[in-house]
């Protein structure tokens, strides 16, 4: 529980004390840490293991760049893996544990691969792993993945809540530092819907973290006004632990806000997390700049870190990274972090400063013009080998090193929208380009602004220029005096002399070493060194590693910085959990679910149901004592022929189509004719694509002269919905007809078999005559059921058997399935599911989704002769291709099995008897298969290369997945009732 | 991305389905001499251009208009947007 490493001072607040866990042990902090900074206060150093050789490694930097300190959060369901220490904010009973370690974090069986480094360079599982062939799926890629990695998974169900949702503003403020903060304040003054989003869980950026002042005060005095000020703006929205990570099309940022997760038991109404589709008008990106290391021997040693890390440990959480520090640095920021642990009774052992003419801002030893040659300390630095501009060398002792090669503005969201940022040379950095994502501007150290003065005041002139392009009235706001000193830095990279590998990418362990040799196997590009050496791959995206490897490769193939340019770099940002992405739609959520109005009536009937696109379909009623879904199906099958069947076809697509000239717009998207169909009556129509394959089939009940009613598959109900419109109003806009959905408007049941008309004739309201003569097959009605509910029958079937559809408004759907099963009972009534109505179509031969299937042409159907020659309608010309139509090709067949029972499979191939089973004497396939009870054996209907001339010729089905061969008797693919008796009554 | 919708201002694109080149307007007769020919070119040759294109969307989660929109495809930038019923009608009326 000691804090051998707290220092006074701070902002923590040390009347809230915490204790958390890492690794089973208990250490203690306060309210305002991070996992980080109370891990440094109780000096533990070693918190992770490297990807790749498992080296020890410690906390590198104190924010989202941080690649080594990756933990576990949590027990169990809960459990967070590759959780940065540097941003958990730490809350009473966190459990973190380390990653990449085994068994122990101290003990590592697996650091052997870093003795065994020199096999284990750039590329190398694409020279090692190569022989033989087949170990690599089941042995090498396996061995390498768990050998390799990070944390784990639960493998359970996340237990946690997400959400997403939007938000819109005028001016989206991104990070919460000076600029940023001066940004929102100006904007905020204006009157325009603001909001300020920051990935830390303070807002104040490196205020929080240096010790400078304005306008003479600590910056903590002026932070506080500002954040007050903004606090109670209505216009503004403050977003603290809210990650912008990616600048998308049109103004729209993702975000992803952390709402529980700094919470020690979370309220039950708050989601952990909660994914932002931020639509802004204009965009301020003041997102601050991240180090860099310095590459040298060692360098990757618990207790090297970051300068500017240091010191905001020591400045914002009051935590000395050690008793005894030393820096190394290429620019004045290096001193900053020197003085200010100094002036917090930290002993500063040395200054080492590449530069020659380099000068201390404290009463320090500084060696000017020297380089950090190699490092000790196999757990936690010891030591650091120092060589001196004389070329003398000199061991300085200290138990923390901080390293600063300079900032890299954090350009990432600049260039999600194919921007690229230029080199700077005065700067050494990365700054935004010119091609910026439209309406977005960068202040601050974003932008290369790096004083606290030129930070504010370009955060302001950015949101005046930002307001006064929408139009709002920005005065000038007066900003706090502060410091405004040059950046003085001398570009300095990596240290050549030095034993020992120099580290560029911390977290997938590659070496300058590594992308020298990327250079010497013939790699230019800095994607493409990217790529085989796995530099910036990892979670951190290269925010540390890239610019470093950038110089080394710029070095090494004589090249300048910009011109060897920085790889791409995309959302997102920070890593996003898929959970977010989510939101609400996982589970029985995950999209919605459509039933239809008999839904609760078919469930109280212990009905079984089938996904059909969104809808829930009956599949089938299973009765007691049936042990086996064939058993039920059978039973309903034989009833729709024996006696009378009940089936909800709700969901089949209904368009109403209404005008004067609804005729022709049908003529124009069936190939066959409608405009000589007399009202009352309904027939069936085949839907083309403009390319001559089968869109859909369905029926047209001509209701009035202007009036059809248009039904479709299920599947296909939005498709041909859309496409009706894309004739009507961008083909056909001189037509007057209209259109609209109906679907989930009517609920509509087949009522099938031979007892149909006594059972509809219990219901429908006198004087309506059901008679055959009133109402033939493919009549058409309006008339009224149930002693006045309005309803539509249709006299159409798609079993064969003597059937209607009765359609009446959903909301009376309920009522009239189980009125139907009233008025059926005398007559032996069953309710039958999709499985029997498949069983039904496929004895008639009706082709449906399985065979209309986009691939199949009206010749496929035997349909062609439908394809009207006289009127110009979708699909038609192409329809008559020679490939589509050709004598030869594939036609619909039916197959009756040779031994009865055995099911053909559905997607067997076919063959001529003693044929070789292989693709050259593929002769076609099965699309659909069912047992006919009708028949009593097996059926199907296939695809059969000249089939209709093959009828009573024996086909070899070949279903190779299970080692099958059966035989079929070729067929017309009406099974039952070829001419119609059944269906006429 | 945001579509400014003619007559409901801007939307999410994700109210809407993409087709494609806004050429599929200009569809042959079906009953020309040469009309195999005319459909091929229809349907199968189609410019891709790295630039300015006029493309067809359907707003299906919202009022079901089809339209026009003119889209830089480099950029993402979005010119127009017009109702597809009144370009069809504008070029029949030009003839």
């Amino acid at each position: 529980m000691a804090e051998p490493n707290r220092l006074d001072g701070g902002r923590i607040d040390r009347a809230s004390p915490l204790t958390f866990s890492f690794d089973g042990k208990t250490f203690a902090g306060y309210r305002g840490d991070t996992l980080a900074s109370a891990l440094l206060a109780a000096n533990v150093k070693l918190v992770g293991r490297s990807f790749k050789y498992h080296r020890p490694r410690g906390i590198l930097t104190a924010g989202s760049e941080e690649p080594n300190a990756l933990v576990g959060l949590h027990r169990g369901a809960r459990h967070d893996p590759n959780a940065r220490a540097t941003t958990v904010e730490l809350h009473d009973g966190l459990v973190a544990v380390s990653q990449n370690r085994w068994p122990s974090l101290a003990f590592d069986v697996m650091a052997v691969n870093d003795v065994l480094s020199r096999f284990l360079t750039a590329g190398f599982y694409y020279k090692t792993f190569m022989w033989p062939k087949r170990f690599w799926e089941k042995f090498y890629e396996p061995a390498i993945r768990s050998a390799a990695g990070l944390g784990a998974l639960s493998g359970e169900p996340d237990p946690d809540r997400y959400d997403t949702g939007f938000l819109h503003c005028d001016l989206l403020v991104v990070g919460g530092g000076p600029a940023g903060l001066a940004a929102a304040m100006t904007a905020a003054r204006s009157g325009a819907r603001v909001i300020l989003a920051d990935e830390d869980f303070v807002l104040g950026g490196r205020l929080n973290a240096e010790t400078v002042t304005l306008d003479g005060e600590p910056a903590a005095v002026w932070l506080r006004r500002a954040l007050d000020e903004l606090h109670a703006a209505h216009n503004v929205r403050l977003m603290p632990r809210t990650s912008v990570f990616g600048a998308y099309d049109h103004g729209v940022y993702g975000a992803l806000e952390r709402v529980a997760d700094h919470l020690a038991v979370a309220p039950a109404h708050l989601p952990r997390q909660v994914l932002w589709r931020i639509r802004s008008r204009r965009a301020v990106l003041c997102a601050g700049a991240t180090e860099r290391p310095i590459a040298f021997a060692n360098n990757d040693r618990p207790g090297i870190m970051l300068a500017g890390a240091m010191r905001a440990y020591a400045n914002r959480w009051a935590v000395a990274a050690d008793r005894t520090v030393a820096v190394f640095t290429n620019n004045d920021d290096g001193h900053r972090t020197a003085s200010d642990l100094l002036a917090r009774g930290v002993s500063v052992a040395a200054v080492i400063d590449a530069r020659p003419d380099a000068h201390a801002q404290g009463n320090y030893e500084l060696h000017r013009g020297a380089i950090v040659e190699n490092t000790r300390g196999r757990k936690a630095l010891t030591s650091v080998d120092v060589r001196r501009a004389d070329g003398s060398r000199v061991t300085v002792p200290c138990g923390a090193l901080g390293v600063s090669g300079g900032w890299n503005p954090a350009v990432a969201l600049t260039c999600h929208q194919r921007g690229r940022p230029s080199w700077d040379a005065s700067l050494a950095a990365f700054v935004p380009g010119a091609d910026l994502p439209p309406g977005m501007a960068v202040a601050g150290a974003a932008n290369g602004s790096f004083s606290t003065h030129a930070a504010l005041q370009s955060g302001a002139d950015a949101a005046s220029h930002a307001l006064a392009e929408l139009g709002f009235e920005a005065p000038a706001a007066a900003l706090p005096l502060a410091e405004d000193a040059p950046v003085r830095i001398q570009a300095f990279w990596h240290v050549a002399s030095g034993k020992g590998r120099t580290w560029l990418d911390f977290q997938n362990d590659v070496t300058v070493k590594d992308v020298g040799l990327a250079v010497q196997e013939g790699f230019r590009s800095v994607e493409h060194v990217k790529r085989y050496t796995t530099l910036g791959m990892a979670t951190d995206q290269g925010k540390l590693a890239n610019t470093g490897a950038i110089a080394a490769l710029a070095d090494l193939t004589g090249r300048g910085m910009g011109e060897t340019g920085t790889t791409m770099f995309r959302p997102p940002w920070t890593p996003v959990p898929i959970a977010a992405f989510a939101g609400r739609s996982r589970g029985k959520d995950f999209r919605p679910a459509r039933l239809t109005p008999s839904h609760d009536w078919a469930a109280e009937q212990g009905a079984v149901f089938v996904e059909a696109g969104l809808w829930l379909r009956a599949q089938y009623f299973p009765r007691p004592g049936e042990t086996h879904w064939r058993q039920t199906v059978d039973r309903e099958v034989r009833a729709v022929r024996q006696a009378v069947g009940v089936c909800d076809v709700t969901t089949l697509g209904k368009v109403d189509v209404q005008g004067s000239d609804a005729a022709a717009f049908l003529n124009m998207i069936y190939c066959n004719g409608f405009s000589k169909l007399p009202v009352s009556r309904v027939r069936y129509g085949l839907m083309l694509r403009e390319d001559g394959m089968v869109m859909d089939d369905g029926t047209a009940a001509r209701l009035a002269d202007d009036h059809f009613v248009v039904t479709t598959t299920t599947a296909n109900a939005a498709l041909v919905y859309r496409h009706m419109e894309f004739v009507r109003q961008c083909l056909r806009s001189d037509l007057d007809v209209q259109l609209v959905s109906t679907t989930e408007a009517w609920a509509q049941y087949a009522v099938a078999g031979p007892h149909a008309r006594a059972l509809l004739a219990g219901i429908v309201d006198p004087p309506f005559d059901l008679g055959d003569d009133a109402f033939p097959y493919m009549a058409c009605a309006e008339l009224t059921v149930c002693g006045g509910v309005t309803a539509r029958l249709f006299r159409i079937s798609f079993s064969g058997e003597r059937a209607y559809e009765i359609a009446v408004p959903a909301c009376y759907g309920d009522s009239l399935i189980r009125v139907l099963m009233q008025a059926g009972a005398p007559h032996g009534v069953t309710p039958y599911g999709t499985e029997a109505l498949g069983v039904l179509r496929i004895e008639k031969g009706h082709p449906a989704g399985n065979e209309l299937n986009g691939q199949t042409s009206p010749a496929h159907l035997s349909m062609a002769r439908l394809v009207s020659t006289k009127k110009d309608s979708i699909g038609a010309v192409l329809s008559r291709r020679e490939g589509l139509s050709e004598a030869d090709g594939l036609r619909l067949v039916g197959l009756e099995a040779m031994d009865g029972e055995t099911a053909l499979p559905a997607g067997s191939h076919l063959f001529a008897p003693g044929r070789p089973h292989d693709p050259g004497h593929d002769e076609g396939w099965i699309t659909s298969a069912a047992y006919s009870p009708h028949l009593g054996r097996s059926i199907a209907l296939a695809f059969l290369a000249r089939g209709d001339s093959r009828l009573g010729e024996t086909i070899e089905i070949a279903n190779p997945l299970q080692g099958q061969t059966l035989r079929a008797t070729v067929v017309h693919p009406v099974f039952i009732d070829p001419e119609g008796t059944r269906l006429h009554g | 991305m945001i579509i400014p919708h003619p007559l409901l201002g801007p939307r999410d694109a994700r109210e809407f389905v993409y087709l494609g080149d806004a050429a599929l307007l200009d569809r042959p007769d079906g009953l020309a001499a040469d009309a195999d020919r005319l459909f091929h070119d229809y349907l199968y040759l189609r410019d891709n251009p790295a630039g300015i294109h006029r493309e067809l969307w359907f707003h299906e989660h919202g009022d079901r208009s089809w339209l026009v929109v003119t889209r830089d495809t480099v950029t993402h930038a979005i010119l127009k947007a017009e109702l597809a019923g009144d370009v069809a009608r504008k070029r029949r009326a030009n003839g």
